[in-house]
């Protein structure tokens, strides 16, 4: 009985696919309650028995979120913040990836070593000599008082990630390029830097993401209103007696869908960049 | 179109080791040189000492009459077909064929003309505007050629190009790279651990061994007579069956195990040093074809072995035979796996395709004497004259 071959629809009934959508379940219901509750009227949050759907349908969240609070501001220092710091942490890390997974060079191992061990440091530990520094130098309050600190905290993953995949591009592709004539800096150009793009594209979303959710440092470094980032402007948002739920969602929104956009569009890279290296292929 | 010549170069690896040592060779001009050898022999890092990938750490390396030895890959124009093609991904046909073109600042008319030649040579017009991945095996490998032909090079030199094809491709390959070879004359110097290769492509063979050149000839030339049990045993498939055996007083005959073959004049007429080993041991070889099954009014000398296997190939049978000498398994010319399931004794004959024989079978060889081979046991040297 036990071995009977199920037929029809019966046959997707089994342990696997019900775990699965359990599993999916759990993760796409709190995404799928913040959407829901952004489009609802603000007085009809909270309500008991819950609402499901949004009725009535309502944007007046959005419009609170960005006229009442100053959401299009905290909304663009995010994305000066973090698409620079992206762009460093990307160059930086493609240089360095290249080197330490391709260049003849001493010490390759303890350099790998010493960048894992950074990356795992606790930021809360260097925040209050940060501060003090940013202070000295008179940066708080400013786009590179996080533009910096995010770069050194976010490098040394993406250089992981990209001498991982550096480290898989076959060494002939370099030696062709030498026979056809190219130069050191053209053959990462034009020849290895196209290869790891998928590579280039993981470490580039996972430092996105990274900024773009951070919360101490912005927190901690810029505190006046013109230089908050998102999850910092969410925060605040309110005052001593109310918390506008509405508002709050609709700007997670907002917040969310960017990184919801670009790991739609690069999910087969991220896929392939995350896996590479793991097999010999 | 230049020549290649090494004068004794050697490579010696920073951990110390010896990869190429003392190698002397010359590559006529248009000369289709094929190198060959077991896995580490030093065969690729030969070409590679030659393309520029690997410094030389002593001796001289001329193309064209110059010493090359310091300039880079590009300097040398050299062009060299990978054996995994290393074409650029990103990159459509007609881009990986005109790269290094483009490098050089050709102008745009004259690149697409040059690419579109190379293209109608090697049958990928069609293909031009795919990517690599789109393409399939032999034509990645097309494209790679198409690479090299593309800037007229003085130099092609290839890594094994055709080892990640199937067998079947592999065969039609082969006859195209010889065919673009001829048509286009420029020396080429060819790696492959592939014998059958070696000896169909070929104008002469180099055969290595653990970083030492062992003998360059024609490939008939080193198939009949090899210079020592390596070449004889590494060149010919099914290889040369080499047993230890005693030679007969005055030579006039060679002791197999139990059996003895008599030793006409003509042989020693060949071989006159074979005389001074008179009671010596030495190795004794013959290839498969010189064992044919013997005619019943023949009265020549004869070998007779236990049959093991017959495998038919329709054109003709390959008996596996056991005799009662010791067989001889030169180090190196066949991989060890192989070299632990040949039993003792064993030997492979070709014979007539209808010739009546089954496995356990006594079956009486005909052994064409003037064609075995005699080496020396200590050196391993051929014994001729």
């Amino acid at each position: 009985m036990r071995n009977r071959k199920r037929t029809g629809w019966h046959k997707y009934i089994n342990g696997l696919t019900i775990s699965t959508l359990v599993t999916v379940l759990f993760i796409i219901l709190p995404l799928y309650w913040l959407v829901a509750t952004s489009f609802k009227n603000p007085n009809s949050i909270g309500t008991s028995p819950p609402n499901l759907a949004p009725t009535p349908f309502s944007t007046e969240n959005y419009y609170n979120a960005f006229v009442g609070y100053d959401f299009g501001v905290y909304f663009k220092t995010s994305v000066i913040v973090t698409l620079s710091t992206t762009a460093l942490v990307l160059i930086l890390g493609t240089l360095a990836g290249y080197a330490l997974g391709r260049l003849p060079m001493r010490a390759k191992f303890t350099t790998m070593v010493t960048l894992l061990i950074i990356s795992v440091f606790p930021a809360v530990a260097v925040l209050a000599p940060l501060y003090l520094l940013m202070r000295e130098i008179g940066w708080l309050n400013s786009y590179q008082a996080l533009i910096l600190p995010y770069t050194a905290f976010n490098l040394p993953f993406a250089i992981w990630i990209l001498r991982n995949y550096m480290l898989g591009i076959p060494k002939e592709m370099e030696e062709t390029g030498r026979i056809d004539g190219a130069g050191p800096l053209r053959t990462v150009w034009t020849i290895i830097l196209p290869m790891a793009l998928p590579g280039v594209f993981t470490a580039g979303i996972f430092c996105f993401t990274a900024c773009w959710t951070e919360f101490l440092m912005a927190l901690t470094f810029n505190s006046a209103n013109n230089y908050r980032t998102i999850p910092v402007g969410i925060a605040e948002f309110g005052g001593n007696f109310q918390v506008p739920y509405g508002t709050i969602f609709a700007a997670s929104v907002v917040a969310v869908v960017p990184i919801g956009i670009l790991v739609f569009i690069f999910r087969k890279f991220v896929i392939s960049g995350l896996t590479s290296g793991a097999v010999k292929g | 179109m230049a020549p290649v010549s090494m004068e004794k170069v050697n490579k010696v690896y920073e951990n110390g080791f010896h990869a190429v040592k003392d190698m002397d060779l010359t590559v006529g001009d248009g000369e289709f040189m094929v190198l060959v050898g077991p896995s580490g022999c030093g065969k690729t890092t030969a070409l590679r000492m030659v393309a520029g990938l690997e410094d030389i750490t002593s001796g001289i390396l001329r193309i064209g009459g110059k010493e090359v030895n310091d300039e880079t890959p590009k300097e040398r124009d050299i062009a060299m077909v990978f054996q995994n093609y290393a074409l650029y991904p990103h990159m459509t046909v007609r881009d990986n064929i005109g790269f290094a073109l483009k490098l050089r600042k050709i102008p745009k008319a004259e690149l697409t003309t040059k690419v579109n030649e190379a293209a109608e040579i090697l049958g990928l017009t069609d293909w031009l505007d795919r990517k690599p991945g789109q393409l399939s095996g032999g034509q990645r490998q097309r494209v790679a050629m198409g690479r090299a032909i593309v800037r007229q090079p003085s130099v092609f030199l290839m890594d094994e190009p055709l080892s990640n094809l199937d067998a079947k491709l592999r065969v039609q390959m082969r006859a195209e790279v010889h065919r673009i070879q001829r048509h286009l004359g420029v020396s080429t110097i060819y790696v492959t651990h592939d014998q059958v290769e070696a000896m169909t492509m070929g104008d002469r063979v180099t055969v290595m061994r653990s970083g030492v050149l062992q003998q360059v000839d024609t490939p008939q030339h080193l198939y009949d007579n090899p210079d020592n049990i390596f070449v004889a045993a590494f060149i010919g498939s099914p290889a040369m069956n080499l047993y230890d055996a005693v030679v007969g007083e005055g030579a006039r005959s060679v002791k197999l195990g139990s059996q003895t073959i008599d030793l006409p004049d003509s042989v020693r007429i060949k071989r006159p040093a074979l005389v001074s080993y008179a009671g010596k041991d030495v190795v004794a070889g013959l290839r498969p074809e010189h064992l044919p099954a013997e005619a019943p009014d023949s009265a020549g000398p004869k070998l007779t072995g236990e049959v093991d296997l017959v495998e038919a190939l329709g054109s003709e049978l390959v008996v596996h035979f056991t005799i009662d000498a010791h067989r001889v398994l030169a180090e190196g010319a066949v991989d060890k796996d192989e070299a632990a399931a040949v039993r003792s004794g064993e030997g492979v004959a070709r014979v007539a395709a209808k010739t009546p024989v089954k496995p356990g079978d006594k079956l009486t060889f005909a052994v064409d004497i003037d064609e075995m081979k005699f080496f020396d046991t200590q050196t391993g040297l051929s014994i001729r004259g």
